[in-house]
């Protein structure tokens, strides 16, 4: 099934009087998609997706990162990619006390930072600990399925899918 | 700009023999010099006294990170700056996995270890404190590989850490011991480890989660995506397919693969212990450092029966390199893939620097043969090719169970002194050779380099130009200046610091706009004069150590054997570093800072 939808990005707030929105290839008009892990073995542990997340905001680092790479017990044994699964009942946007979070039509959840108290009931909540927490804003990180990520994964790890 | 520069600028210094820690901003030294290694020498010289013995609480051990860390693509190395316990004089190495950008993330460009601990512990550093901790069940573990397991599972903050630690051949001071970061990329020569062992530091565990606001968005977003491309493409292929281990095939082609400590350049096995056979054979996965897209980590698996049981089996993973693969296959003349790995397992477990260990036990081989010494000394019989009695022998070298194995401890310089044989005992000032016996300019470069190491000027890529143009060595003077214009530039590099293999890919050009993107303000003259700066710097500190380059043992095994550029003449070498010496001299004689004269 193909959902016609025209969708402009998120503006997020950086502070008091700036604002930035993202321009990522997954926005304007086309077909939902969300973000997936073609193959975690793929994985070479170099983080350029995570730094390509931080960077939505521009920033460079891994506070505001949506994604979390890390080895499976030692890199021999590979790498764990958490990345959002855009659940179609998510369990974060359940555990939202103040309807901050609220349902993305595609799967996962949209985050309204005025709304948010900053409770972490969302990480907790998420059994894949795919809600990062940014320590400088006290406030969840939420995959937006941009696929800004997915244009600096060399290996081929990362991919948008349409949602059927 | 100073927002940017301030951000990297806090330094970060520890005592261990008074457990404190506090932090300083040095944005004098981060805004002239950079980062990396370019502040680390201001930093030595600020630290380290002249005549501090090195495996004292006087050294200082000094890591540093610059400007492009974190923030760019295969800025992936931290620098370490310490006292050599192999020569006595500065030294630096450098290692890539996570240290860098976590370093970075936690908020530090330097990190300044002074002192020593009176008992074994390991440190957790974070964005906001240092803890000290006790790692008396730590010391004395078998493997290094074991300590870092313990460590990930002790501490919090999974995929945002560093883990640094030692070996037992750190904490029981061989000379050329290493440091193991994420159990498989280290700081690997001039004996960090055994410093690191000096002052009872088994590990240093560090986390960063920070995130820094760009000074413009837009502009580094341009920069950052023509790097990534240029990185993913053909610059860096050769490193991501066959990984370094792709050199072995050509250079014991061109006969250059040094063979049974340096007598041949070609070896007849070469094809077992070549980067395609290691890769259809044993490579089970390849990993990379943060920032990094190229992955060179290449990670082989052993698959192995245990003798007393059939059927059952366990899987060992081993990294290997070029450097791994001359030193402790070619080297020690053995043509068995797994045998070597096996060997290559060894020197990983016990936290050993493996050009080192391979070229002392080369020595070691040849000494026995020619009857220098008898398997009285060496315990195991030595013999090219019988990888088993290596494997051994490493673990003699670390427990030292006599006095040569506590001679071998020490270097091969020194084991040589004692038992002979110093003719074909390999090293420059202490430091045992990488594996090239290209031509007369690496051996040059080995030898008027700051760290005596193939990384100060890759002077192979010049022989091997020279090679395959057919073309001939320049005159000493010419050939001196080039290797200084080549050690020169890579200061700048190791200032900002990249990992060496984007040295093709990080133009002047590209790196003066990259440096203007994060709102630096230095265009491509001052970059030259500031490589000149540091690398005058650092070569004038080592002087003032004591160094006298014109008193540099060329081994006799180098001018005997032939490179693919003809037989190496002493006479050219020493031409080389007379006009080296004067340089150095010149610049002491027309500038001597203050802070030289302690």
């Amino acid at each position: 099934m193909k959902i016609e939808t025209v969708r402009k990005a998120p503006l997020y707030k950086i502070s008091n009087t700036r604002y930035f929105r993202i321009s990522a290839p997954n926005y304007g008009v086309g077909y939902l998609k969300r973000l997936v892990v073609v193959d975690a073995n793929r994985c070479v542990g170099c983080n350029l997706c995570v730094y390509a997340c931080t960077n939505r905001f521009g920033f460079v680092g891994v506070s505001k990162s949506a994604i979390a790479v890390r080895s499976a017990g030692g890199v021999e044994r590979g790498f764990t990619v958490v990345v959002c699964r855009a659940c179609e009942d998510p369990p974060c946007a359940r555990a939202c006390p103040v309807e901050a979070l609220t349902l993305r039509s595609g799967g996962g959840v949209t985050l309204n930072p005025n709304k948010c108290i900053g409770c972490g009931f969302c990480a907790s909540a998420c059994d894949i600990g795919a809600v990062m927490w940014d320590q400088e804003s006290m406030k969840p990180v939420i995959c937006t399925h941009c696929g800004f990520c997915v244009s600096f994964c060399p290996h081929g790890v990362l991919a948008l899918e349409e949602v059927a | 700009m100073v927002d940017w520069i301030k951000s990297l600028s806090r330094v970060l210094y520890v005592d261990l023999t008074r457990k404190l820690f506090w932090v300083e901003e040095r944005e004098d030294l981060f805004s002239k010099w950079l980062g990396g290694i370019g502040v680390a020498v201001q930093l030595y010289k600020e630290e380290v006294s002249r005549h501090a013995d090195p495996l004292s609480p006087e050294n200082t051990i000094i890591f540093s990170i610059g400007p492009f860390t974190g923030v760019f693509p295969m800025a992936s190395k931290v620098v370490a700056v310490f006292k050599s316990p192999l020569n006595g004089f500065i030294a630096e190495s450098h290692a890539g996995g996570r240290a860098a950008a976590v370093m970075r993330f936690a908020g530090y460009g330097s990190i300044v270890i002074k002192g020593a601990s009176d008992r074994p512990i390991y440190l957790v550093i974070d964005e906001e404190k240092v803890r000290f901790r006790d790692a008396g069940a730590l010391w004395g573990m078998r493997s290094s590989e074991t300590v870092g397991k313990v460590l990930r599972e002790a501490l919090p903050a999974a995929g945002y850490r560093t883990i640094m630690r030692i070996g037992r051949a750190g904490e029981r001071l061989v000379r050329y011991a290493n440091v193991t970061v994420e159990t498989y990329r280290h700081f690997g020569r001039m004996g960090l480890g055994a410093v690191f062992g000096s002052k009872k530091l088994k590990a240093l565990v560090v986390i960063g989660r920070k995130g820094f606001k760009l000074p413009d968005v837009r502009t580094y977003r341009e920069v950052y995506k023509e790097i990534y491309e240029l990185t993913k493409g053909v610059a860096t292929k050769k490193y991501h397919d066959l990984g370094t281990a792709a050199n072995v095939s050509p250079l014991n082609a061109i006969r250059a693969l040094p063979t049974r400590n340096f007598s041949s350049g070609s070896f007849e096995g070469a094809k077992n212990i070549s980067g395609e056979n290691l890769a259809e054979k044993h490579l089970s996965r390849r990993v990379a450092c943060l920032a990094c897209p190229v992955a060179c980590i290449h990670l082989a698996a052993i698959r192995e029966e245990y003798e007393d049981e059939k059927y059952f089996y366990k899987t060992e993973n081993v990294p290997y390199d070029y450097e791994l693969i001359y030193s402790l296959g070619s080297n020690l003349g053995i043509d068995d893939s797994y045998g070597l790995l096996k060997v290559i397992k060894s020197v990983e477990d016990a936290g050993l620097d493996a050009i080192s260990t391979g070229v002392v036990l080369a020595w070691a081989t040849e000494a026995l043969e020619r009857g220098l010494i008898s398997p009285k000394e060496t315990i195991v019989v030595l013999k090219w090719g019988d990888w088993r009695s290596y494997v051994k022998a490493v673990d003699y070298i670390v427990k030292q169970p006599n006095e040569f194995y506590r001679s071998l401890a020490l270097g091969v310089e020194h084991a040589a002194s004692k038992y002979g044989g110093l003719d074909f005992a390999l090293d420059y000032n202490k430091v045992e050779p990488a594996g090239y016996h290209t031509g007369p300019l690496f051996h040059a470069s080995l030898a008027i380099g700051a760290r005596h190491s193939h990384l100060d000027a890759g002077a192979y890529s010049m022989d091997e130009k020279l090679v395959s143009s057919g073309g001939t060595p320049p005159p000493p003077e010419e050939a001196a200046r080039l290797i200084i214009e080549e050690e020169s530039w890579r200061q700048v590099l190791n200032s900002l610091v990249l990992c060496l293999f984007a040295r093709g890919v990080y133009s002047k050009q590209l790196v003066e706009k990259a440096l203007k993107a994060l709102g630096y303000t230095i265009d491509s003259a001052k970059l030259t004069e500031l490589a000149q700066a540091i690398y005058l710097e650092k070569h004038a500190i080592k002087f003032l150590e004591g160094f006298d380059p014109e008193k540099t043992r060329i081994p006799k095994r180098i001018t005997e054997t032939p490179t693919p550029l003809g037989h190496i003449t002493e006479n050219y070498l020493k031409a080389i570093i007379a006009y080296y010496a004067k340089l150095i001299k010149e610049y002491i004689s027309r500038s001597t800072p203050p802070e030289f004269s302690q």
